[in-house]
């Protein structure tokens, strides 16, 4: 796939020859629909997300690292969106909250946390739910202990812990089952 | 942040070739060519304004070559491009070389483990709030010479060991800690060739020159590491103010060989009340030949912690991290294998 600086063709040997201004060109495909951007190489896929293709459910609280409010899948893998840069994602799905439900079908997860009151504000929920679900593939959601352990990447100011251990514990043999 | 340039690398030589366009600059960590592994630090560094280069080679596409975790001869290889996350999982690695397993699993958060590798791991910067505040411009690793504002600021999370006058700041890492313990050897990968040395002997204490943290040099990249042996019997413990995901007020690396009651080798490496990855050697040795009893641990931990010299608010790492390290002995000590 194509992804060059407009402005110079193909990659020169000496970065420092290109101007780093320069937007970049880059196919993301998110949620299985391939978008083409050009977009200053700076962009992390979150903003990429959230400016560019209007998917506001990835939220951005530290914007550091270190809230996980921002957690998205990349080729399956949970990551942090706040620190990936949207031109390293080129050739990889990326999946957001917004591909979970099927139509007005929630995904299990999504009504785990529905039914188990499992936020307050909800500003964290979408990052939460994106971990949950990784949570369960990686295999990691068997007990109690293991949900919290492997859920503490993802911080809720609100303190609705142990809602979200129980709509986890709700969601995963859904998840399990495929 | 500011503007920077970004090229994908093809292959080692690619990549080699165009970090060495800023080998003008003596301090890696300076250089205007910085490599783009799992971007935990660099990005989060680059967004405060901390690093600052010019351009990014983004060195992902090594990948292929370069996360190997290879333990076919009865030694360990680990591809430096290697996530956290990966070589957690590995069952090998698990059973012969537990303290690795356990010292990544404890670091960081799942998404972070998924994301970072094992080489910008031990390469992580420290969590010095003034190093990390720009706006704080007395910081001697980030502005040589301007002076340390950690020294009679808020230094709970400080060093107490192999600190100077110019910076008292913690080496953050867990991974680093096993790594140095086991003895590991650290694979580097330059323009001109590939050159393997002591794990023990990759950072620098910051003594008089606080900006330089390691021995590479710009345009370097950390391609593997190795160790030789197995080390079945080998802890990490890590004492910490929550549960989980968050850095260690104290660590300890373990690893024991005990036949017959006795022990024939011990390693004791600590973490998070040190500048650098900390081996406690001369702790360490009270182990040797000797059967292992909780007094013993008790004197080793007093050694390990003896030339110790806390600041205002961290002498409490001192008792912790004795604990720690009479804990982490007694786990080692008396774990299954």
């Amino acid at each position: 796939m194509p992804m060059t600086a407009r402005a110079q063709g193909p990659t020169p040997n000496t970065p420092t020859a290109q101007d780093p201004t320069a937007p970049v060109d880059v196919v993301l495909r998110v949620n299985g629909q391939d978008h083409t951007l050009s977009i200053d190489a700076r962009t992390a896929l979150l903003d990429a997300l959230r400016e560019h293709l209007g998917l506001t459910g990835s939220k951005k609280g530290c914007d550091h690292g270190q809230c996980g409010a921002c957690t998205v899948l990349v080729d399956g893998r949970r990551v942090v969106s706040c620190l990936t840069l949207a031109v390293t994602t080129l050739g990889k799905n990326v999946s957001t909250v917004e591909g979970l439900a099927q139509g007005d079908r929630l995904h299990p997860m999504q009504q785990a946390f529905v039914d188990q009151d499992a936020f307050q504000c909800g500003y964290c929920t979408p990052g939460q739910i994106m971990s949950a679900i990784a949570s369960v593939r990686e295999g990691h959601a068997g007990s109690e202990d293991d949900i919290r352990e492997y859920m503490s990447g993802n911080i809720c100011r609100c303190a609705a812990y142990p809602n979200i251990v129980a709509a986890v514990k709700q969601a995963a043999p859904d998840i399990a089952k495929g | 942040m500011r503007p920077f340039t970004y090229q994908r690398a093809s292959d080692p030589n690619a990549a080699l070739t165009a970090l060495a366009a800023s080998s003008g600059n003596p301090l890696p960590t300076e250089a205007a060519v910085q490599a783009l592994a799992g971007g935990t630090t660099l990005i989060d560094l680059m967004k405060l304004d901390v690093m600052r280069p010019q351009a990014l080679v983004d060195i992902n596409p090594l990948a292929g070559s370069w996360a190997e975790i290879n333990l076919d001869d009865g030694n360990l290889r680990l591809g430096a491009l290697a996530r956290m996350s990966d070589v957690v999982a590995h069952q090998e690695v698990q059973r012969h070389y537990p303290v690795i397993a356990q010292s990544l699993q404890l670091a960081a958060s799942p998404q972070l483990r998924n994301m970072a590798t094992l080489g910008g791991n031990v390469l992580q910067r420290t969590r010095c709030t003034y190093f990390r505040d720009v706006s704080y411009t007395n910081c001697n690793k980030r502005n040589p010479g301007s002076g340390c504002a950690a020294m009679d600021g808020v230094n709970r999370m400080h060093a107490v060991l192999g600190a100077s006058d110019q910076c008292i700041a913690t080496y953050p890492g867990d991974f680093a800690q096993a790594l140095i313990a086991l003895d590991a050897n650290v694979e580097i990968s330059g323009k001109s060739g590939t050159r393997t040395m002591p794990f023990a002997q990759l950072h620098k204490r910051p003594g008089n020159t606080p900006q330089i943290e390691t021995v590479l040099a710009p345009g370097e990249l950390i391609s593997a590491f190795t160790i030789n042996g197995r080390w079945p019997r080998s802890v990490y413990l890590k004492a910490r103010d929550r549960q989980s995901y968050e850095f260690a007020l104290s660590s300890a690396a373990v690893a024991l060989d005990v036949q017959d009651g006795i022990v024939q080798e011990a390693r004791v490496a600590l973490g998070g009340v040190a500048t650098v990855p900390w081996r406690a050697r001369q702790a360490e040795a009270l182990l040797k030949g000797l059967k292992f009893d909780d007094g013993l641990a008790g004197r080793v931990a007093e050694a390990a912690f003896a030339g110790a010299q806390p600041r205002e608010h961290n002498a409490f790492k001192i008792d912790l991290g004795k604990r720690v390290v009479a804990r982490a002995l007694h786990k080692a000590a008396t774990m299954e294998i």
